[in-house]
C-alpha cells in the first residue's frame, strides 16, 4: 500500500501502480457522486412531470447524432486503452485523439440541438420538460468538458512519458463509458418517459 | 518497511508555497480552521443581535423586522455549513486523517489545496451578500420557495442569488475535499493500519465524508434549480401565483419538491457534523480516562448504521407540510430507530469512563459536556420524531432548543475539546489551562442557561421565527422575562469566546512548551518524529502499526499506554479484542 511512497515537489507522488490505484478509487467515488447528482435531477424530473404541465418535448434528430458520436468516442477510448496496454503507442495516440475529438464534436452537436429547439420557441422558461432538457444537457455538457480536461492531461502525458500513461488511458476510457451511460439514461428519460409512466411511478395514475 | 526520499529536499521553500498556496494537509487544515472560525464569529455576532431584539424589543432601532430575518438566515447557514461542516471535514479531517493513518499527505494534495481556495471563495461570495443592494437573503436557512425568491422577503434580489451561488461553490469545494479524504483512508494507510485499527475519529470523519458526498448533491440540485427559477424564470419550484398583487409568470412548480431535496441533504447534514464529533469524543474519552474504548467494533458499526439510517429519515422535517400517513409512519419509525445505534455509542462512552483513571483536563471536560448535551438534545428529538407531538411543537421554540442542543452546542463542544486536545501537536505548545477551564464553564453552563428555558417557552406555545412578541395575549409576562434572561446568557457566552480566541493567539506564541505526546496518547498522530510534524510527517520511514489506537493501562506494560507503532516487544499482552487480518504480528 505504501511501500514506496516518495515526496516530490511538495506533493505526494507515488509509483505508477499505486498512483493509478489511488486515482482509480477517486474516480469511482466521483462517478458515484455524479450518479447521485443526476439521479436526483431525474427524480425531480419525474416528480415535476407528475402534473398538468407534465408533457415531454419532442427530441430533435441531432441528439441521435450526438449519441452516435459519444458512443464512437467511448469505443475509441477503450481501444486506445487496449493499445496502450499492448504498448502500441502510435495507435494509442491516434485513438485517444479521436476519442477526444468525438467528445468535442458531441458538445458541438448538443449546442446545435439547442439552437434548433430555440428556433422552435422551446425555451428554458417554457414547460417543465423544456426547462429540464436545457438544464440536464448543460450539466452533462459540463461533465463532458471536465472529461476533456482529463483527456488533455492524458494526451500530454502520452506524448511525454508514454509508459506512465497506461493507467491514465484506462481511466479515461472508464470515464468516457460513464459519460455515455449517463447520456443514454438522460436521453431516454427526457425523450420517452411518458406521463403515463410518470403517473405509474408516482402512484397517481 | 516503507521508505521515502529525503523529504527535506522536496519541501516547499518559499513563503508562498509553504503557507499560502500550500499543498501540505496540515497547512490546509489550519487555513480551513481559521477561515471557519472567522466566519463562525460572524455567525455568533448575528445570533447576539437576534437575541438583543428578542430580549429587548424595540430598543435597537437598526434591528428591524427585515434585518432580523436576514440575521436569522445568515446565522443558520453560516453555523451549519460554513463553520461546522468546514471545520470538521476541512479542519479536523485534513489535519488528522493523514497523521492518524500514517500517510505523508492526502493522496491528491493539489486537489486538496484547490478545495480550500474554492471554500474561501464560497465564504467571500456569502459575505459579499451583506454589501449588495437589498442585503443578504432573509428567507430562513431552509430557503423555502416560493417565498425565498418573491418580493416581500428580504434580500430577494441579489441576496438570494449570492446565497445560492455560494452554496454551489461550497459543494464543489466539499466534493473535492471529500474525494480526497475517502481515497486517502482507502488507499494511503500505512503498513499494519487495517480499517479496524483506525481511530474512531478517522471512522467518524470517513463515514461523514461519504454522507457528505451523497447528500450535498441534493443541495446542489435544489440550489441550481432555484437559481434558475430566480434568474431565468423557470418554474421548477414555483407554482402559478399572485405576488404583491401581480400575476407572476411562474406555473406548475412544486415547492414540496424543494423541501424533499433540501431535507434529503439537510438531515444527513446533522450527521455529517455529528459523526466526526462522535469519533473525536470517543478518542478524547479514551485518552483522558486512560482506558481502551469500550466496544470498539460496535462503535464502528454504530457509526455506519447511523450514517445509513440518516439518509432515510429526511421527511420527518416535513410532517407539517403534510404527507401520506403511512409515509409519516415510516419516517417517524426510521427516525426513532436511529436512537438505537446512538444509544449504543452513549453506553460505550459511559462504560469506557467506568472505573477509568479519569483526568478532568479541558478536552475531557468538553467531551463529557458533549455526551451530556447530546443525550439531552437526543431525548427531545424523540418527542419531535413522533408526528402527533411534532405537529404542535414544530413552530415553537421547543424545536429551536432541540436543534441547538443537538446540532449547535454539542458539536461545538467537541470542536473546542478537539482543539484543546490537538493544539500541542499543531503548535508544539499547550493552551493555557486556567483560561481553558474558565472558557469551558462559561460556555457549558451558559448554553444550558440559553437553551433549557427555550424548551419551556416552546411547550408554552411561544412561536419561533417571530421578530417581536408584543401584543400576543397568550404569551405571559414571565416569558418576556425569560427572554431577557436568555439574551443576557447569550451575550455572556458570546463574549466568552473571546477568551478562547485570546488563549489560541497567546498560547500559539507564548504558551507552555509541550512535549511530543503531552497526553500520553497511543494513536499514531502523537508518534511523529517531530512536533509539530514537518512536511511529509514521518521523516525517512513511514511508521508500521502493530495494534489498535486504544492500548491504555495494559497489564504488565512499562507505561500506561502502548503506541500503535511500538513493536510488540514494547508491550505485553496484545490488547486488541480481535485478530486484525493482514496486520504484522
Amino acid at each position: 500500500m505504501t511501500s514506496a511512497t516518495v515526496l516530490s515537489g511538495g506533493a505526494l507522488e507515488r509509483p505508477d501502480a499505486a498512483a493509478g490505484q489511488a486515482v482509480a478509487t477517486g474516480l469511482w467515488m466521483f462517478m458515484g457522486v455524479a450518479t447521485v447528482l443526476f439521479s436526483l435531477f431525474l427524480m425531480a424530473y419525474v416528480m415535476r412531470m407528475d402534473g398538468a404541465e407534465g408533457y415531454p418535448i419532442a427530441m430533435p434528430w441531432q441528439l441521435w447524432l450526438s449519441t452516435g458520436l459519444l458512443t464512437a468516442g467511448s469505443v475509441m477510448m477503450q481501444r486506445a486503452s487496449v493499445a496502450a496496454q499492448a504498448m502500441r503507442w502510435s495507435r494509442a495516440r491516434t485513438l485517444l485523439l479521436a476519442g477526444g475529438a468525438c467528445a468535442l464534436a458531441f458538445l458541438g452537436v448538443q449546442l446545435w440541438a439547442w439552437q434548433v429547439l430555440h428556433a422552435l420557441h422551446v425555451v428554458p422558461a417554457g414547460n417543465a420538460a423544456a426547462s429540464f432538457f436545457y438544464l440536464l444537457t448543460a450539466l452533462h455538457g459540463l461533465h463532458v468538458a471536465g472529461g476533456l480536461v482529463a483527456w488533455a492531461v492524458t494526451a500530454r502525458g502520452l506524448l511525454r512519458h508514454a509508459t506512465r500513461s497506461v493507467w491514465r488511458m484506462a481511466l479515461c476510457a472508464r470515464y468516457w463509458h460513464f459519460l455515455l451511460a449517463v447520456w443514454a439514461v438522460l436521453f431516454a428519460t427526457l425523450g420517452w418517459l411518458t406521463p403515463e409512466v410518470v403517473r405509474l411511478i408516482c402512484g397517481t395514475g | 518497511m516503507a521508505h521515502a526520499d529525503d523529504a527535506s529536499l522536496h519541501e516547499p521553500q518559499s513563503f508562498w508555497t509553504r503557507y499560502v498556496w500550500s499543498q501540505d494537509h496540515k497547512v490546509i487544515a489550519i487555513q480551513y480552521a481559521c477561515t471557519a472560525i472567522v466566519v463562525g464569529l460572524v455567525g455568533v455576532v448575528l445570533s447576539n443581535l437576534m437575541r438583543l431584539q428578542l430580549g429587548f424589543p424595540g430598543q435597537f432601532e437598526f434591528i428591524n423586522a427585515e434585518r432580523y430575518y436576514q440575521f436569522v438566515t445568515m446565522h443558520g447557514m453560516i453555523m451549519v455549513i460554513y463553520l461546522l461542516t468546514a471545520l470538521f471535514l476541512g479542519g479536523f479531517g485534513n489535519y488528522l486523517i493523514p497523521l492518524m493513518v500514517g500517510a505523508r499527505d492526502m493522496v491528491f494534495p493539489y486537489l486538496n489545496m484547490l478545495s480550500y481556495w474554492v471554500y474561501l471563495l464560497s465564504v467571500l461570495v456569502l459575505i459579499a451578500s451583506f454589501f449588495v443592494p437589498g442585503g443578504p437573503t432573509g428567507a430562513g436557512w431552509t430557503l423555502y420557495p416560493p417565498q425565498a425568491i418573491l418580493p416581500g422577503t428580504p434580500g430577494n434580489t441579489w441576496g438570494i442569488i449570492l446565497m445560492l451561488v455560494s452554496l454551489v461553490i461550497f459543494i464543489v469545494a466539499t466534493t473535492m475535499g471529500g474525494l480526497n479524504y475517502v481515497t486517502t483512508v482507502l488507499q494511503a494507510r500505512t503498513e499494519g493500519m487495517t480499517l479496524l485499527r483506525m481511530p474512531l475519529t478517522v471512522w467518524g470523519i470517513f463515514v461523514a465524508t461519504i454522507l457528505a458526498l451523497l447528500a450535498f448533491p441534493a443541495l446542489f440540485v435544489s440550489g441550481v434549480m432555484m437559481l434558475l427559477d430566480r434568474t431565468l424564470g423557470t418554474s421548477f419550484f414555483m407554482p402559478a401565483l399572485v405576488s404583491m398583487g401581480q400575476v407572476t409568470n411562474y406555473k406548475g412548480g412544486s415547492p414540496l419538491l424543494f423541501q424533499h431535496l433540501f431535507w434529503f441533504f439537510g438531515h444527513p447534514e446533522v450527521y455529517i457534523v455529528a459523526l466526526p464529533a462522535f469519533g473525536i469524543v470517543s478518542d478524547l474519552i479514551s485518552v483522558h480516562a486512560r482506558k481502551c474504548i469500550f466496544g470498539y467494533r460496535t462503535m464502528v458499526w454504530a457509526i455506519i448504521a447511523i450514517g445509513v439510517l440518516s439518509v432515510i429519515v429526511w421527511a420527518h422535517h416535513m410532517f407539517v407540510a403534510g404527507m401520506n400517513p403511512y409515509f409519516a409512519f415510516f419516517f417517524a419509525t426510521t427516525t426513532l430507530v436511529i436512537a438505537v445505534p446512538t444509544a449504543i455509542k452513549v453506553y460505550n462512552w459511559l462504560l469506557t469512563l467506568w472505573r477509568g483513571d479519569i483526568h478532568l483536563t479541558v478536552p475531557m471536560l468538553f467531551a463529557l459536556a458533549f455526551v451530556c448535551t447530546f443525550v439531552i438534545g437526543g431525548l427531545t428529538g424523540l418527542f419531535l420524531g413522533n408526528v402527533s407531538v411534532d405537529i404542535p411543537l414544530s413552530g415553537t421554540y421547543f424545536v429551536v432548543a432541540h436543534f441547538h442542543m443537538v446540532m449547535g452546542v454539542a458539536p461545538l463542544l467537541v470542536v473546542f475539546g478537539g482543539i484543546y486536545h490537538w493544539f500541542p501537536k499543531v503548535t508544539g505548545r499547550l493552551l493555557d489551562d486556567r483560561l481553558g477551564k474558565l472558557h469551558f464553564w462559561i460556555t457549558f453552563l451558559g448554553t444550558y442557561a440559553i437553551y433549557f428555558p427555550m424548551h419551556y417557552l416552546g411547550v408554552l406555545g411561544m412561536p419561533r421565527r417571530y421578530h417581536n412578541f408584543d401584543g400576543y395575549q397568550f404569551i405571559p409576562a414571565s416569558a418576556h422575562s425569560l427572554n431577557v434572561f436568555i439574551t443576557v446568557a447569550a451575550l455572556i457566552v458570546g463574549a466568552a469566546q473571546l477568551l478562547f480566541l485570546f488563549n489560541l493567539a497567546w498560547s500559539a506564541w507564548r504558551g507552555r512548551l509541550a512535549d511530543a505526546n503531552p497526553w500520553r496518547a497511543a494513536s499514531l498522530e502523537w508518534q511523529t518524529p517531530t512536533t509539530p510534524p514537518r512536511h511529509g510527517n514521518w521523516g525517512p520511514q513511514l511508521p508500521v502499526v502493530y495494534r489498535w489506537a486504544y492500548a491504555y493501562s495494559v497489564p504488565g506494560a512499562p507505561q500506561d499506554f502502548i503506541a500503535q507503532n511500538a513493536p510488540p516487544e514494547a508491550g505485553s499482552a496484545e490488547p486488541e479484542p480481535y485478530e486484525a487480518k493482514g496486520a504484522p504480528a
